[in-house]
This record gives C-alpha cells, structure tokens and sequence, in this order.
C-alpha cells in the first residue's frame, strides 16, 4: 500500500513537469492501477461476497484521483495561457506605440528635407546666377540642423550631362570624382557630382553619386518616382555608424503627378541627399519613452525578405515571446519593421502552481481519507469475520470439552457403581469389625467420588447446554423434609438447629423439576451445614408478592429475633440486585406462574469480603485450606446457580463474617393442580398426606418465647391438620387452657424454655392434669438432640414425649401417634429386606430376555439362572410383544436395543402401548381385576441392553419408554461378577 | 500320558490362549456360569457361536460376491458377529468386527473383503483353539480327573 500512496505523491510533481511529465505521469498511473488490480485480486480472494462493492469503491476513487489531478493541470494551463496573452498585449502595445513615433519622427525629417529640395530648386535653378552656394548652404543647413534631429547631414548634387562636364568643371573650378577612389571621374554618359554639402558632410563635394552603387541606385529611383527613396542601411563613412540615405530628385519645373518616368528623367535637375543615423534616431526615441530596461527593439529593413538587414538592436536571438511591428518611411520600395522582446524571461508562474497544486492536494488529501476509511471498513470488517470464525472454533472447542467432560464422567460413573454394588453386597456377607470398617469407608470414599463425578458431569450438561428440566408435579413440602432429613443426622451431630418454614400461600402442588430443586437446596444447605458450627440453619420459602409487599413492612427484623438467637445476616440484602425485585420486575399476577423466594440462612463463619465476588464461579474456593478441611469440589454453587438461571430464577447471598451467610434464590414453577392428570405425579411422601387426615380439628398449644421458632413450629404442626395457638410463657397457656372453652389436645414445649424454667413448668404440667376436660393435654418437648443426654434428668419426672428436631410433617406425625395412641398402621417399609446370599439374588423371579443374538441370548440367559432367576428367552421384538401383553407372569423383561425389524425402543413403545391400553380398560371395567391376576396397573420394568455408552441412546431410552431403565452400559461386563444382577434386583424391587 | 500332565498342559494351554489375546476375562465368566446344574453350558455356548458365525461369515462372503452390495445388511451381520463373539470373549474376532462395520459404513468394498478373510483367518484360529482345549478337557474328564480352574 505504501507504493500506492507514494505513487500518488509522484502527481503533483508530474503536473510541475507538463508536457514532457505527462508521459511519465501516464506511466506511472499504468503501474498504479497494475500494482491495485493485484491487490484487488488477491483482496477479493479473501472477502469474495464484498467484491462487487469494493471495486466499485476501487473504481470511484481512481476516477477522482484522476479526475481531480487533470483538472488541476487544466487550471494550470488556464492561468499560464491567460499570464501569457496579457504579456503579449502588453508586448504588442508597446512596440506598436515606439514604431509609430519612430515613423512620425523620421516623417517630419524627411518632409524637411522635402522641403530643402524645393528650396535649391528655387534659389539655386529657379535663379541667375544662383543666389546659393557652397558656403550659403552649409551655413544654412547647420543653421537649420535642429529641425532635422535624425539627419547627421544633407547634401546637394546636381545632374550634369557629359556633353556639359567640361564647363561645369571649370565653373567650379574641381573636376568630378569618383566615390571611394577619388580619381577624376572616367567619362560618363552623365554625373551627378555634389555641389553642396552640410560642414559636417563637406567631405563629399566634387564626388559623383553615379559611381556609387548604392546612390547610383538611389538617385535613379528617386528621380524617376519623384518621392524620397531610401538606401538600404549601411556603415557612414565617418561615423561607421549604420545609416540610411534619403534621396529626393529636384526637377526643373513642376510635374503634374501623373507624369511618367521618362518627363522625370528629363525634368531632373539635381538630388538632394539626407544622411539618417538609425541607431541614434531609435536610441533617442527610446530614451525618451523611458522604458528601455523593460523591453529590447530590434529594427530591420526586410526589403528583402530573407535577408533582413538590422539597422538597430543587438543580434541576442533569444526565443521566446516576439512582437513585430511594421514601419512605413514612406518609400514603397523598402519595408522596415521593429521586432520587440521583453528583456527578462517571463516570471515563474507562482500563482498557476500553487492553485493548482492546492487543488491537487485537497483532492489527494480527500481521496486518501476516503482509502483510508474503506481499507479501515474493510479491516474491521476482515477482523470481525475473522473473530467471528474464532468465536465458533472457541465455542466448539468448549461443547467439545464438556462433551468429553460428560462421557469421561459418565464413563466413570458406570464401573464406580458396580464397585459399589460390590461393596454392598460384601457388607451382606459375614465380616468381622475391621473388615466391615474397611468397607465402610470404601463405600464412603466410594460414594463421594460419585458424588464429585455427578456433579462434574452436571456441569459439563449445564456448559454443553446439554440440561433440560423437567415438567412434573411435586410437593415442595415433601421435598424440603426429605431434605431435612437428610441434614438432620449431621445437624444433630454439631448441635445446630435445623428448620424450614414455608409460607401457606405456595401451593400445595407445584410444577417443576423437583430433583434440581432438591438439588439446589440440598447444595445451599450441605454448604450452611459445613461451615456452621452453632447456632441455626433455616430455609424460608415463601412468594416473591408476599416478600415484596412486607419488605418496608418487616421492620421486626432484628438481629436477635432469629431461630436460635445468634445474629444473622439480613437476608433482604441477598436479594437486592434481583431483577425481579426492580422497577421492571417481570410480575404477571394474572399468569399461572408461581415466583418463589427461597432463602437459607445460617449462622457459620461468613465468606470472607475477599472471596465473596468468585463465589459462584466453578472450582473457587475461599482458600486452599477450606477443601482440606471441609472438602468439597467448589462446583456446587456454580451448579446451582446454573439451576436457578435455568428456572427463570435469580441468586444472590449475603455474607457477613464470624455472623454468618444468607443465600437467597428465586425459581418460577407452574401451578399444580392436583386433579390434572396431565403430570405424572411425583410419589414421594405419600404417607404423610394420608397421615395428616389423622389430626384434623385437633388443638395444640405451643409455648415459645421466639417468634420466629415458634413460627416453624406452628407451620409444620398445622401441616397436619391441628390448630395452633403459640404463647411466650406459661401463665398465658395456662389461663387459655382455664378459659375453657375449647379444648387443648396437645402442649409443645420448647427446650430452650424447659431448661430455663423447670421448675414452674413443673407445676404447670401438674395444673394441667387437674383440669378436668377429659383427657388432660399431652406434653411434648420440642429437643435440640444435643441435649438428648439431659433429657433423662430433666424429664424424667413427667409423662413427656421428646420431639426431636428438625421438625419434620411425617417424622412429628409418627411422634404424635405414638404419643396419643392413634392407630399406628404403619408398616415396615424402607426396604429392610433380608439379606440374600448371591445365589438367590433373583429366586422365583421371572425375566423375559429378548434378543436377536442366539449366543447372547444364551449367556444372557445362563448368567440370570445362576442367580436363580426364570429366564423365557425371545429373539424377536415382536415375540416380546406377544409375551408381555398382559396378564403374564414376568416380573422384568431385559431388551437388546439393536434388532432387526423391530428394535428395542420400538418393542418398548408397543408394549406400554398395549399395557396403558389394558389399564384403561381395568379403570373403566371393562376388564376384571381378576382377569389380570389382580394387578391394576400393569407395568413391567423393562431394561435396555446395549455396548453403546453414547448419550443420545440413555436420553433416547428415558424418552421412549417411561420406564426403560438404561443399565450397565456394557451388557457383559458385570454379568457374572453379580453387579448387574444386583441392579436388576434394585430396579425390580423399585417397581414390583 | 498322566493325568497331572494333562492338567498342567490344559492350564498352560488356556493361559496361552488368553496371552495371545484369543480370550479375554468373558471367557472366564463364562466358565464361571457353568456348574453342575448346567455341566455343559461352556460347550454348548460355544458351539452355538460356532454354528452362529459360519452361518454369518458364510452369508457375509455371499454378500461380497454380489454385484450390488447391501452394506446396511452387511453391517447388521458383523454386528451380530461382533456381539456374539464379545459374549464368548474371542477378542480378536471382536476387534477385526470393528474395523469390518467401519469399512461397512465407508461402503468400501476392498477394505470389506480383505476384513472378511481376516475374520475368517481369526475365526478359524480361535476355533481350532478352543476345539484342541475341548478336547483336552475331555479327556481330563475321561481319564476321571477334573478340570482345574
């Protein structure tokens, strides 16, 4: 490019040169638009779809650059050519004006000369004897010189015939001469000796004009025309001047003048001669117009053409500027002319230059803007193409690491789980204490990698956009006392107290994805868990409408009215920067959409200032010394906040050190009815919804001085149907007992309280027994387990039920039962199934295995017998159909995925097709129960079997069959080791 | 020959079998399955594989003789070869089944039927193997002695 810019400087330069520039001026413009159409080449290569656009950007700017630069070398011209035609006229006038004062000054000598002759024709001929002579006339004429300034001298000769030479000569007592020679003249036909002649000239007396030749020549011509004649210009004699001689005839008598040449002859008395010295005649003239320096004159006699004679001037031929002026002297015979010349070369044209240059640069400077403003266009356009191809190849090279992630992780996991099948199943067999500690913390370690690897892998799902949620009904209370419970062992543990509260505005049932709830939660609060070591951990939820109304109305929010007393970190400045909370918070109060803020809140050691902005990016931790001794990945938190992007939701915390943290997060769920049958409904918890019928219209009476922990308490006491009262202090629950008119079933009484006061509340349980309304109130005490040590001194004495918290609905309706002796119906669930040797791991089990593969089949078929199981084998997809069409006897059915003409999905779609069929048609009675072997609801578990670890086929298997659980990964690999049979054994169990 | 010596040859023999890479630990769950209310599962699965990948290999080479081949059909066969002998553990078999459905998805001809001929060599191999090992089992068993794990 810089070749091209310099090219363009080369122009004014080119310009300068003219004419003979012009030709390199080309040549350059030929490499320039060689040297660009390369680049336009190469440039379109590149860009290819803006090529149309660029050459005409190309071609504009060329013709500019062109445009411009000959129009400026056109203004050029235009202003030398008009400096030039000034100069001319200005040449023009003033040599007109010196030739016409030349002439003018010679015309006035020679009519005075004129009239010389006419004043010797009157004195000298017209008398007898004359009454002039040689010394009359030059007295005369030098008396007269001043009126014939150009004439150096006059002189008279007189015609003498041969035949008169003899007595002339003795008359003037001289014989007649030649010219140059001055010999007697040799005999002539005629002479024309000169008789008088001016002092200054007297040189030429007695000489005959005739035998010069010039003044032969002269004197012939003037008597014959009878004007003045001229002499061409020669050197004077004397002077050695240049000068002219003017002739005039003198005739004996008046002619008319129409007279021929022969009468003139004939009339001809003598010549009178004028000598004119040129140079000094145009020296003076010149002086006079006082221009000299200005100008150079050159005069010339160009009677001859091609000869020119210069009478005046220097001969410096210089080319250039030329003026020629004609002079007339007044004899037709010989022409003069002046030739003018300005004595300095013309100036440097100063001004047509630097306009036209100007010009030149501004349109230069322009075109270059423009270059420059297209090349930075299509710079920044070349760059962001160029980013944009980065960008893809970085994002590829992203989805390709969580890719990788996400099948090394799933990779992983499968062999994890069966060693910790294997370590399951090795706590069945008889250890003794070591070994079973051994396997325990294997199982432990075991369990955690897992752990570590479902969350890498969730990660890896989140990144490659790879996670999508669920649409399906769930309790959110059930879930949040799973999760409880979940804490509950740890929370005892450390003695801190464990509770939730959620608001009676949530709906019962949501819509949603409650795993990734569940895992949201489960991940703030293992968090809470770790890092407190007193005081409480709470999880509130409640509507977003409801938070927004009491945020100015909450002022009771002190930092001592807490769960447990300890101080905590004000949660509304966890939600501060929620979208939802500004002024264009996306709220439909009309839609289904049911906002949720959840909060937890603990009061642990804080995240330092420090650490608090990387809180949510992945794999960061306060410090190094955090993972050694709480562990963890430092990738929960990036999860959940993934999770709750995902739910339309926002998070945010607020942390406080040595105080304690609050995290807070929104989530938008759909409302769920619960008479819609569109959801399959999540069947967790059933129990606790049956139970709570139990306690409907019963009263309690809580008695807690905290407001707040008497809130929790109320909230899962209500759960279950009872009506709640809460006072801060015994008398109060007393006096509400005494007044009588409904009764109280139940007193709950916090720990806290009992340990302050025991002794009043001592009596106060005594009173309550003397109130006779029946049955006196059962007392129970709501415990921190941390104190279960105490709880033999201090209640021993009274008929009390300890609650021990956190407060769940299922586990406080158990209490309660038990308590008050409510038909206890329960049974034994939760799976304590007695512990099976391997060998009967699947005894009396009937299975289905279906596949094309007769060698598969086969091993397939030995390895389930060897674990007791009865194996039907079938080959063909559609066989399976015909065996599973209900009633049958299988209790699971194992499909390859990969069959001819009907693969195993396909199977699977058909099977549930014709199951769902039969249901309906058991709901609606058109089939009896006892038709089907007493089963309602026909479905059989059906497991895929495949070598193909890829995603697609797990996600292709959730989403054909409902219920098509994806196993093992290899099919072979744990067969006969007892893994798969193990899983097969969980997966019956889970849905026989 | 003395029964000890005939034991030590068959545990020589099987360890060499799967040193060589013939066998892989399929094999040996596979042993595992059989006990003695199935004395015979090991023999007959394998002769089930026997009988299975020369019907396949047999309709393979037909397939390749054809002018049109149908490569979708062809694949399925070496998929069912593929699953078969990973059931029994002929581990070679199993790989070259690998490089053969790659081939049969590049629709590639040559590389096809060379692959064949290698499966087949394989095949071949792994089958006189484990008939010689039959063999020696049996005449453990004839000559009252058991076979040792």
């Amino acid at each position: 490019m810089n070749w091209f810019i310099n090219g363009e400087f080369k122009d004014p330069k080119a310009a300068i040169l003219g004419d003979s520039g012009s030709k390199m001026w080309f040549t350059c413009w030929d490499e320039i638009s060689n040297f660009s159409f390369k680049i336009h080449h190469q440039y379109y290569q590149f860009i290819g779809s803006k090529r149309v656009c660029k050459s005409w950007w190309r071609k504009l700017l060329f013709s500019w650059v062109i445009g411009w630069t000959l129009a400026s070398v056109w203004i050029f011209c235009c202003i030398c050519s008009h400096a030039t035609e000034k100069r001319k006229e200005t040449l023009a006038s003033m040599c007109d004006e010196r030739a016409r004062m030349l002439q003018d000054q010679f015309n006035v000598s020679m009519n005075h000369i004129q009239a010389m002759s006419i004043l010797i024709s009157t004195f000298h001929h017209g008398k007898t004897p004359s009454a002039i002579d040689q010394r009359t006339f030059a007295r005369y004429t030098e008396r007269t010189a001043f009126e014939r300034p150009l004439t150096s001298g006059v002189a008279y000769a007189v015609r003498v015939l041969h035949s008169e030479r003899e007595q002339f000569e003795r008359q003037q007592g001289w014989t007649i001469k030649r010219m140059y020679t001055l010999e007697p003249s040799p005999i002539q036909e005629e002479y024309a000796p000169v008789i008088f002649a001016q002092d200054i000239v007297s040189h030429v007396v007695s000489l005959d004009m005739l035998s010069g030749k010039e003044d032969c020549e002269n004197v012939l011509r003037a008597r014959r025309s009878g004007k003045g004649v001229l002499t061409a210009p020669f050197r004077l004699l004397k002077t050695n001047r240049l000068g002219v001689i003017l002739t005039f005839a003198v005739y004996k008598r008046d002619l008319p003048s129409n007279a021929t040449p022969n009468e003139r002859i004939q009339a001809t008395d003598g010549y009178l001669g004028g000598v004119f010295d040129i140079e000094s005649l145009v020296e003076k003239l010149l002086q006079q117009l006082s221009s000299k320096q200005t100008i150079l004159v050159n005069v010339f006699d160009t009677s001859n053409q091609s000869y020119p004679i210069s009478m005046y001037g220097s001969n410096a031929s210089t080319d250039g500027l030329e003026h020629v002026s004609h002079l007339n002297f007044g004899d037709p015979f010989r022409k003069h002319e002046m030739r003018c010349r300005f004595k300095q070369k013309p100036p440097w044209p100063l001004l047509a230059i630097s306009t036209s240059i100007g010009i030149l640069v501004i349109a230069l400077l322009v075109g270059h803007i423009f270059y420059a403003t297209v090349n930075r266009i299509a710079k920044v356009e070349d760059d962001c193409h160029k980013m944009m191809v980065l960008k893809k190849q970085a994002e590829a090279a992203d989805v390709a690491k969580s890719q990788f992630l996400a099948t090394v992780s799933h990779e992983i996991r499968t062999p994890m789980n069966g060693v910790l099948g294997m370590l399951d199943m090795l706590m069945d067999t008889d250890l003794d204490v070591t070994q079973l500690d051994y396997v325990r913390t294997a199982q432990a370690s075991g369990k955690a990698l897992v752990a570590l690897i479902n969350e890498v892998l969730d990660q890896a799902k989140i990144e490659s956009g790879k996670l999508e949620l669920e649409e399906v009904q769930f309790d959110l209370r059930a879930i949040l006392d799973d999760v409880l419970s979940l804490f509950s062992g740890k929370s005892q543990d450390k003695g801190v107290e464990l509770a939730v509260y959620i608001s009676d505005r949530v709906p019962e049932m949501l819509i949603g994805d409650p795993g990734r709830f569940r895992q949201i939660i489960t991940n703030l609060m293992g968090n809470s868990i770790k890092f407190t070591e007193k005081g409480h951990i709470l999880v509130t939820v409640h509507l977003v409408e409801e938070v927004i109304d009491s945020i100015e109305v909450e002022t009771e929010c002190s930092s001592k009215n807490t769960l447990s007393g300890f101080p905590v970190a004000d949660r509304r400045q966890s939600w501060k920067g929620f979208r939802t909370f500004g002024p264009e918070g996306t709220m439909h109060p009309f839609s289904d959409r049911i906002n949720l803020i959840v909060s937890v809140e603990d009061t642990g050691e804080g995240i330092p200032p420090e650490a608090q902005p990387r809180v949510f990016t992945p794999f960061m931790q306060v410090g190094p010394s955090i993972s050694r001794t709480h562990g963890g990945t430092g990738i929960g938190l990036s999860i959940s906040k993934c999770l709750v992007g995902l739910m339309n939701g926002e998070i945010g915390f607020v942390s406080i050190p040595k105080v304690g943290s609050t995290f807070t997060f929104t989530a938008v769920f759909a409302s769920g009815s619960s008479s819609s049958k569109e959801y399959k409904s999540q069947q967790i918890n059933r129990q606790s919804n049956s139970v709570s019928t139990e306690f409907h219209g019963m009263k309690a009476l809580v008695l807690d001085p905290r407001p707040v922990r008497a809130k929790v308490s109320t909230y899962h006491i209500q759960r279950l149907g009872i009506h709640v009262e809460v006072v801060s202090d015994w008398k109060q629950g007393l006096s509400i007992i005494n007044r009588g008119n409904n009764v109280i079933h139940m007193v709950l009484i916090e720990q806290e309280v009992w340990d302050r006061d025991l002794n009043s509340l001592g009596l106060f349980i005594n009173n309550l027994e003397k109130i006779g309304h029946g049955t006196p109130p059962k007392v129970f005490l709501l415990s921190n387990s941390i104190n279960s040590s105490r709880e033999n001194t201090a209640t021993g004495a009274y008929d009390l039920t300890i609650i021990s918290k956190p407060l769940r609905a299922s586990m406080l309706a158990a209490s309660l039962q038990r308590a008050m002796g409510i038909g206890n119906k329960g049974n034994p669930h939760n799976g304590e199934l007695p512990s099976l040797s391997l060998r009967n791991l699947l005894l009396g089990r009937k299975i289905l295995i279906v596949d094309d593969n007769n060698v598969n089949l086969k091993v397939a078929a030995g390895a389930l017998r060897k674990y007791g199981a009865d194996v039907v084998s079938a080959t063909r997809g559609i066989e399976a159909i015909e065996l599973l069409t209900p009633p049958h006897q299988f209790d699971a059915c194992f499909m390859d995925i990969q069959m001819p003409e009907m693969d195993g999905f396909e199977a699977t779609r058909r099977i549930r097709d014709v199951e769902q069929n039969i249901n309906n048609c058991i709901q609606f009675g058109e089939l009896s129960v006892d038709a089907c072997n007493n089963v309602s609801n026909w479905h059989v578990p059906i497991l895929a079997m495949t070598a193909d670890v890829i995603q697609a086929t797990h996600e292709q298997c959730l989403r054909t069959a409902s219920a098509m659980a994806f196993f093992g990964v290899n099919k072979f690999r744990f067969f006969p080791t007892g893994a798969f049979v193990f899983g097969c054994r969980v997966y019956i169990e889970s849905y026989a | 020959m003395g029964l000890v010596q005939l034991q030590r040859q068959l545990v020589d023999y099987r360890t060499s079998l799967y040193d060589e890479g013939f066998l892989d630990e399929q094999f040996t769950q596979l042993q595992e399955l059989q006990d003695e209310n199935n004395p015979d599962f090991v023999v007959e699965v394998v002769s089930l594989f026997f009988e299975d990948s020369e019907r396949l290999l047999n309709e393979l080479s037909k397939a390749l003789e054809q002018q049109i081949i149908d490569f979708k059909r062809m694949d399925a066969r070496v998929h069912q070869l593929k699953g078969s002998s990973s059931s029994i553990g002929a581990q070679r078999v199993r790989q070259l089944c690998i490089v053969f459905r790659n081939y049969c998805e590049a629709q590639n001809r040559e590389g096809c039927q060379k692959c064949l001929q290698q499966v087949k060599h394989e095949y071949s191999i792994v089958k006189t193997k484990l008939e010689s090992m039959f063999q020696l089992e049996q005449q453990i068993l004839n000559a009252g002695g058991s076979i040792p794990v």
